[in-house]
């Protein structure tokens, strides 16, 4: 990746982070989650899935499902800055005219599957990439999991069964950045080590920086197809990745932010001074 | 090869669309998956995945019919057959094995008793509970080319009843009584009781009464016509069922007679707040009192029970 092409991924995902937060108020969304995926997103459309806008029911486009539903924001800010969806949709946000709300549904364009309830995607997503394989077609189905959505059984039982059924064309992606709802992963059902568990059920493990675009650029580069075995990448984020006030915080999932401290947000989000809040944080044990 | 496996393997020679899946319940399907190649998969004992498989195959455009015992394939993955087949309306087919009575001797937790209540009420999802195999067979091609999710509780026990061939997904099919006008009776039925149903009628009509028998095929969509003609029609109008009071064909009954504003004299033959008792099958019907037998004597009871003496009744008891 040359620097203007990773100068254009880091505005990207700088106006992904907007929209984020411009979704964070008048009834808000899960902010410090969207936030951690944020450059993921924006590096698989941008560099990864073989789909564009013109080709978003082409039989040979790739897919994506977002398991962990609640990080739409991100997948829409995405799609708003890569023309799948009018950017203006977005103000549509918890509004009954439109069908912008906190999880994902197939009635926005580029959604290839709803969800919500965790721990649902990884089997859509074998039967989905099964079917490419029975059609013999080239196709790559990506699903991002949460790292706390781990915790849920039918996340193993997939990985058995994609497994099992040599699912090569299928890549899971943890969004890993250490916290579920309420408290950090570790203090709460240790999913290390990550790395040997997806091992040790058959798959082909990477691990990666899920903020550095060249990394990135570098793992996803290395995945080659035909190898008979399911790939996880285990990406490390960080949770309310570039607003710093409310970066790894257990009380900043959902947020429902003022307007005035939304605008503080963006010039933080630009290197301005911090932002003052004073709207309720979730309340942590 | 039994017929469900020759009807399938049609299916699947026909239709390129068609997969099936099973989360190893291989019972009734034991020969098949030798001939359906890559079209048979078993995901291992795995039923939400197996139900969230079926819905990544539907929404690329297959038809897929899962096979497993009924209270497993409705029980562990309902949140996913609501989720992931409901939702966005997938012709993803739920096929279960022994529902009802039919579980014989394994206990309560293989007991599929409160499985049309579950599917019923998820939007979008139909149900289909065929009364023998011949019933089963008729209308099975038509469900799985719905293309729409149907739960289906699957029957090979020989027919009870020559039945009509004319199969339509909402139409139920009147095995006795058909055009009678008003009636004693009307016993509305579904499942494996429509065998012990029409013992039952024939015990009352020696004894001078007048009965139809619905056979109701398809639960969701229900027969509307049908059942708001027996409560018209008939004196009492008496549900049959292998499942719990609550969420079947009684229900289904009150829900359309409400509806109406049609009230009627009903009695529902089901199981009230309880599992049945495990045993082989002609013990179960003997000990739950699902013998025709059996159900011609509530029957009669409940008829003689008029409204204006009932109090009586009860004080002479």
């Amino acid at each position: 990746m040359n620097k203007s092409e990773l100068e254009d991924l880091q505005r990207i995902a700088l106006r992904v982070r907007e929209h984020i937060l411009r979704m964070s108020t008048d009834g808000g969304c899960f902010t410090g989650a969207s936030l951690s995926c944020a450059d993921l997103l924006v590096f698989l459309y941008s560099r990864f899935l073989n789909v564009t806008p013109e080709t978003l029911s082409a039989p040979d486009r790739d897919y994506l499902l977002l398991s962990k539903g609640h990080d739409v924001p991100a997948l829409y800010g995405v799609f708003a800055e890569l023309g799948f969806l009018d950017p203006e949709r977005l103000k549509n946000h918890l509004k009954t005219t439109d069908h912008i709300y906190w999880h994902p549904n197939r009635a926005i364009p580029g959604i290839e599957f709803h969800s919500g309830s965790l721990g649902h995607l990884l089997s859509v997503s074998i039967g989905i990439a099964t079917d490419i394989k029975l059609r013999e077609g080239n196709n790559r189905v990506v699903v991002v999991l949460g790292d706390g959505e781990l915790n849920e059984g039918t996340i193993w039982e997939g990985c058995l069964t994609a497994n099992a059924w040599k699912l090569d064309n299928l890549i899971a992606v943890v969004d890993r950045n250490h916290f579920q709802a309420n408290i950090r992963t570790e203090e709460l059902i240790p999913l290390e080590p990550i790395v040997d568990k997806f091992k040790a059920f058959g798959w082909n493990v990477m691990s990666v920086d899920g903020h550095d675009y060249n990394a990135l650029d570098e793992t996803f580069a290395s995945w080659k197809p035909g190898t008979g075995r399911p790939t996880v990448v285990v990406a490390s984020t960080q949770r309310g990745r570039g607003v710093p006030s409310i970066a790894e915080r257990a009380d900043r999932w959902f947020c429902n932010f003022t307007h005035d401290e939304v605008e503080q947000l963006i010039g933080e989000l630009h290197g301005e001074a911090s932002a003052d809040l004073t709207s309720e944080t979730l309340i942590v044990r | 090869m039994n017929r469900y496996e020759e009807l399938l393997l049609d299916l699947v020679n026909t239709d390129e669309r068609i997969i099936i899946l099973t989360a190893e319940n291989r019972g009734h399907m034991r020969t098949i998956p030798a001939h359906l190649g890559k079209r048979f998969m078993d995901v291992g004992i795995a039923e939400q995945t197996m139900i969230g498989a079926a819905a990544g195959l539907a929404v690329r455009g297959r038809i897929v019919l899962t096979h497993a015992l009924a209270s497993f394939v409705t029980l562990r993955p309902f949140e996913f057959i609501r989720d992931d087949v409901g939702i966005p309306n997938l012709s993803v087919i739920m096929v279960g094995m022994v529902p009802g009575f039919l579980s014989d001797g394994n206990g309560p937790t293989h007991q599929a008793v409160d499985d049309v209540g579950l599917m019923r009420g998820i939007p979008n999802v139909g149900v289909f509970c065929p009364a023998d195999e011949d019933d089963f067979i008729i209308g099975m091609r038509d469900i799985i080319l719905s293309e729409r999710p149907f739960y289906v509780r699957y029957i090979n026990t020989p027919a009870c009843v020559e039945h009509d061939k004319n199969f339509s997904i909402g139409k139920a099919e009147i095995v006795k009584g058909q055009g009678m006008g008003q009636r004693d009776i009307t016993i509305l039925t579904y499942g494996l009781l429509l065998k012990q149903s029409m013992q039952a009628a024939e015990i009352l009509e020696s004894h001078g009464l007048s009965v139809q028998v619905v056979n109701m095929r398809t639960l969701k969509p229900i027969d509307t016509e049908v059942l708001l003609n027996a409560a018209a029609e008939s004196s009492l109008v008496v549900t049959v069922e292998d499942h719990f009071k609550n969420g079947g064909l009684y229900s289904i009954l009150a829900e359309t007679v409400l509806d109406n504003q049609t009230p009627c004299r009903a009695l529902a033959i089901a199981l009230e707040e309880r599992w049945f008792r495990p045993a082989l099958l002609a013990d179960v019907l003997e000990y739950e009192g699902f013998t025709g037998e059996q159900i011609a004597v509530r029957i009669q009871r409940a008829l003689e029970l008029q409204p204006k003496d009932s109090y009586a009744e009860l004080r002479l008891s």
